[in-house]
């Protein structure tokens, strides 16, 4: 190390470094605790340890982020301290980074904790990391206690039964806390604490916790429970689930508090995996028809969005859904409130694909047409957004009657991100209702979106014709949409005949070579004497961009001319851009040109100085 | 002594006083808010020139036990400068409306302190050690020479002067249309509501871009607007409950577990108005001035301009306690109503097991109510008892009749005197009270 080599120059990047651990300047202590590990491998690992560490320990005064940077880097330290035997080195500054107030650098301090703990032997980690989780659980300050509940998980495994014995009582005690936090904290660690003991334990100390937690005074820890719940339900064995677990779920699930409720809700697939199929069938379904039915919204629309439920026993799933579930959905489609609406609109096409033609067609169909003339715009498309997964089942022909007002009222939407949001749409609408009811009733849509009065629907207008294009094919373009983009050249409003530019732009590439230069080109190049300068510098970007597309003659005999003259254009802008494409067109044919004959390189080179002088 | 306890027998002296001692009061200086943290060993004091004082209870001196309560000064920051809103032309003040201390979490402490718009999130904490030691230069600030570098140097951490210092954590911003008249932290530790005159918003402490309205009373149409809010408070205990009072002399206590909106609430207490005491000023005194409650949770107080009721959270239609605060004024309204007097916001707290309560009045004038023994007495906070362990003596108001000696007239009270903000140590017979620029300290005589 350079330690001891006089005057090197190697030491004073390092110097700096660590005299801007302690600049005034919060940016140049950042930079260095990011490049802490610089310093620590210059400092040698004797010094690391005995004089960069303890300095480290004491700079929790530091701003939040500086501290989370540390917090961060000490993670991967250990090779830099002297390796797995020096580890524990590292206990000390993580220890008092896990008590400080800010959450994220105590979750911080705890995750590099825990990434070191696997580093520590077994004999290690009973002889410092134990004591430091013992010390933090017996913290003055719950900030500390709470950073205690994330590191049981990591040293259990590891440890001796009666260390073992001591670990429980810790995270025991945690459990019955004083502070709301510290049994938040315990609450969301008990289902990772669970999964580390032994099945004995599990029922005997585990269960007794998660009851009490589970209605605990406080619904934020209750809620946490139900998480816990989960994990536990998964631990054990079936027989044991209805006598540890079930009855405390079933009162979550009725908990006085919409946030507890709300939460099984919005837990519940995890909570039908862990328990399985047969308690699924007989506790839960009853508990879902009440989430769904539920007096608050927050908890219907969790609740909506499960109804496919998805971990039902596959012989039973169907008759469930049809005698236990779908009243309850019949109910949601008319709720009060628009957000569980929506909820439900983005899953209830998927409950088509389980009940199969005869159901969707006799039961979802009523459904659907009611949510696509739905007063919220987004609950209409939610639905069209989801078409593909009817159109499988039953084909989407008989949902299009009732498609059509709906996309036509979304379409003319007053609120331009409606309108984006059906335009998005349009190319999987296409797909699905074939082309020739898509000429019939969506093309003049489509097309009406090119002269929108808001730039981004224009915009995403253009992007939809090429989408559409891919679709349907170049001959289809030519027939229907590249006469109508053509015809817009000779608007008399500037930003129409823009769109002609941007639509050219954009269908170039998929319509072809046959197209691009035929019909396309020559309206292009005769834009290029537009009266409006806007128009003529895209005129050159435009010429830029369908460039590829063209073949060289083309570009030579009508291309060039008109960039040349473009390039002497009075515009500042459109000269600029003018040039931007000469260049950028004959780089991009580079090689092309220097393999053909009639070219060489100088020539090229010629050419372009010719351009730069010119006034 | 029993803890925080004791009625009217206790001989309250004078201990300290805060502030200039002369009649110039200069308006920055004015103290808004005052509130004791949870021990009861810090004392923060919020003004109108944005400003938060916190004065620090000296630790225990055996020789010398007169001393026990004395307050010295902490800390002091500026919380909130003045602010121009361009959109709306609007000045927004600096006035510190409230203070309110979170539970001690780890060796700092932490506060929320707002003006009308803005709440901000303190932490105070004190540090007592530097390092020391640079590469490229001594400590003094000269450069050293490159050149001589032959070692690298560790800088260390060498011990100091106690320093503390006030660092802003969080800054809640924009969730108010309206003054912010209350916040209140929730027993979870982990939310706090803020009140405005119309909407009660619900915050994360560690969250500062988003905050769920709970509450909003505003019409549709403003011109059918007919009451405001006027305080809010959680329950000290159930983190589900809290309660808001507004001008029509209404509080309405809300459970957050029934829905995400509280709109509808789930108590609303309310006293019938007694139709003899009726007249055009019966809406403006009835307002709710502060609502707070006890400590263990059970009743709740709440002080309009004339009386000061405490109720048990199980008994909606009528208050269990009342105490008129200073009935000899009701004969003076129509005056207070031109000097705008009628419109000031006193506040009250109940001392640390909830047996008497306390509030303020005109001239310098406190009241202290015993629940217990049903008893009152008026006490003054005023430079003339001003003397180290002086005991103050009561002071009465003749409310018509013959003027016996010792009373004051209510013609000589003087309304420019007022004492709106005071506090209870949590524990101790320890009280801070706030007159214009003054912070009076009184304490129970020790013997």
């Amino acid at each position: 190390m350079g330690t001891g080599t006089g005057g090197d120059d190697s030491l004073y990047p390092i110097a700096v470094l660590i005299d801007e651990l302690r600049n005034e300047d919060v940016q140049l202590r950042l930079n260095s605790i990011k490049k802490l590990s610089t310093i620590a491998l210059a400092l040698g690992v004797e010094r690391t340890r005995t004089e960069l560490l303890p300095f480290l320990t004491d700079t929790i005064y530091d701003e939040d982020e500086v501290l989370l940077a540390l917090a961060e880097q000490l993670g991967s330290f250990t090779v830099l301290v002297g390796g797995p035997e020096f580890v524990h080195c590292l206990l000390p500054p993580l220890e008092s980074l896990a008590t400080v107030e800010e959450t994220v650098v105590r979750d911080k301090a705890v995750e590099s904790l825990r990434k070191i703990s696997q580093e520590h032997s077994p004999v290690d980690l009973e002889v410092h990391f134990v004591p430091l989780v013992k010390r933090l659980a017996s913290g003055d300050w719950f900030t500390s206690r709470t950073s205690a509940c994330g590191l049981f998980g990591v040293c259990y495994p590891r440890v001796s039964s009666t260390v073992k014995a001591e670990i429980r009582q810790h995270f025991r005690t945690l459990c019955s806390d004083d502070t709301p936090m510290v049994r938040r904290a315990a609450s969301s660690k008990l289902g990772e604490f669970a999964k580390v003991l032994e099945l004995d334990y599990v029922k005997s100390d585990i269960i007794p916790l998660f009851t009490a937690l589970a209605s605990d005074e406080q619904d934020s820890v209750r809620l946490l429970a139900v998480e816990a719940g989960v994990s536990i339900a998964a631990l054990l064995p079936q027989e044991d689930l209805e006598d540890l677990v079930m009855p405390t779920l079933r009162q979550a699930a009725e908990d006085k508090s919409w946030r507890v409720r709300y939460m099984v809700a919005d837990k519940f697939s995890e909570l039908q995996k862990a328990v399985g199929p047969e308690i699924t069938k007989n506790d839960l379904v009853p508990a879902f028809q009440n989430l769904l039915k539920d007096c608050e919204a927050e908890v219907r629309t969790a609740a909506a969005n499960k109804v496919k439920g998805e971990v039902l026993p596959e012989d039973s799933r169907e008759t469930i859904i049809m005698t236990h579930i779908l009243p309850c959905v019949k109910e949601l489609v008319s709720d009060t409130n628009q957000h569980v609406k929506s909820a439900l609109a983005s899953v209830i096409m998927g409950l088509s694909t389980i009940l199969g033609k005869d159901n969707t067609v006799e039961h979802l169909l009523p459904l659907f047409l009611v949510q696509l003339k739905d007063e919220y715009p987004e609950v209409r498309l939610n639905i069209i957004s989801n078409l593909d997964c009817v159109n499988e089942v039953i084909g989407i022909r008989q949902l299009s009657q009732s498609l059509l007002p709906a996309i036509v009222e979304l379409a003319e939407d007053a609120k331009w991100r409606v309108r984006l949001a059906i335009i998005e749409y349009m190319p999987l609408l296409a797909g699905q209702l074939g082309v020739e009811f898509f000429d019939e009733k969506l093309n003049s849509l489509c097309m009406a979106w090119l002269i929108d009065h808001v730039y981004a629907i224009r915009e995403a207008a253009t992007c939809n014709l090429m989408k559409l294009v891919e679709k349907f094919g170049a001959e289809w373009a030519q027939n229907t949409i590249v006469p109508k983009v053509l015809g817009m050249a000779n608007d008399s409003n500037y930003l129409h005949r823009m769109t002609t530019l941007f639509c050219i732009n954009a269908l170039s590439e998929v319509c072809g070579q046959e197209i691009t230069t035929k019909h396309m080109l020559p309206v292009v190049l005769k834009m290029s004497t537009d009266q409006v300068a806007n128009v003529r510098f895209n005129v050159a970007r435009c010429l830029q961009k369908i460039g590829p597309v063209l073949d060289s003659s083309a570009l030579q005999a009508e291309v060039k001319p008109v960039l040349e003259k473009l390039a002497t254009d009075q515009d500042m802008d459109v000269k600029y851009f003018a040039l931007e494409a000469i260049s950028g067109m004959y780089l991009f044919n580079l090689p092309t040109y220097i393999f053909s004959e009639t070219f060489s390189f100088s020539s090229i080179l010629f050419f372009f100085f010719s351009f730069s002088l010119s006034p | 002594m029993s803890a925080g306890g004791g009625g009217n027998d206790v001989q309250w002296c004078f201990s300290q006083v805060k502030g200039a001692i002369d009649d110039d009061v200069a308006e920055a200086d004015i103290i808004s808010t005052v509130e004791f943290n949870h021990s009861g060993e810090l004392l923060a004091t919020g003004d109108k020139g944005g400003r938060v004082v916190i004065f620090q209870q000296e630790t225990e001196n055996k020789s010398q036990p007169q001393c026990r309560s004395e307050y010295n000064v902490y800390s002091t920051f500026q919380s909130h400068e003045p602010e121009f809103d361009y959109l709306k032309s609007l000045e927004i003040e600096e006035k510190i409306n409230k203070i309110r201390w979170l539970p001690q979490k780890n060796a700092a402490q932490f506060l929320l302190s707002t003006n009308d718009k803005t709440i901000k999130l303190w932490k105070i904490s004190e540090r007592d050690k530097r390092p020391e030691g640079y590469n490229l230069k001594e400590e003094d600030g000269r450069y050293r020479d490159a050149a001589t570098i032959t070692t690298l140097r560790v800088p260390v951490f060498r011990p100091m002067d106690l320093m503390v210092e006030a660092s802003p954590r969080r800054v809640f911003v924009n969730g108010h249309t309206y003054h912010i008249n209350s916040i209140s932290v929730n027993s979870d530790n982990e939310t706090y509501l803020s009140a405005d005159d119309l909407r009660i918003n619900l915050w994360h402490l560690e969250i500062t871009d988003r905050s769920f309205n709970v509450v909003d009373i505003k019409p549709a149409n403003m011109e059918e607007l007919t009451e405001v809010i006027t305080a809010a408070e959680f329950h000290p205990h159930q983190c589900n409950t809290f309660v808001y009072s507004s001008s029509k002399g209404t509080i309405r206590l809300c459970d957050m577990r029934a829905s995400a909106l509280c709109d509808k609430h789930s108590k609303l207490f309310e006293e019938p108005e007694d139709p003899s005491n009726r007249s055009f000023f019966s809406e403006i005194i009835s307002s709710i001035s502060d609502v707070k409650f006890s400590h263990n949770g059970r009743y709740m107080m709440t002080r309009d301009y004339l009386s000061v009721k405490i109720w048990d959270l199980n008994m909606e239609n009528r208050p269990v306690e009342t105490y008129q605060v200073h009935e000899y004024l009701r004969s003076k309204l129509c005056s207070l109503y031109e000097n705008d007097c009628i419109f000031d916001k006193f506040e009250c707290c109940w001392n640390g097991n909830d047996s008497v309560v306390m509030t303020g009045s005109y001239n310098n004038f406190f009241r202290m109510l015993d629940r217990s023994q049903r008893r009152d007495v008026t006490l003054e906070a005023s430079r003339e008892s001003c003397k180290a362990r002086q005991v103050l003596k009561p002071r009465r108001v003749c409310a018509g009749g013959k003027r016996k000696k010792d009373e004051i007239s209510v013609d000589s009270l003087d309304f420019n005197k007022k004492i709106l903000h005071t506090a209870w140590h949590p524990q101790e017979n320890i009280i801070a009270v706030a007159t214009t620029n003054n912070l009076y300290i009184f304490q129970e005589k020790v013997n």
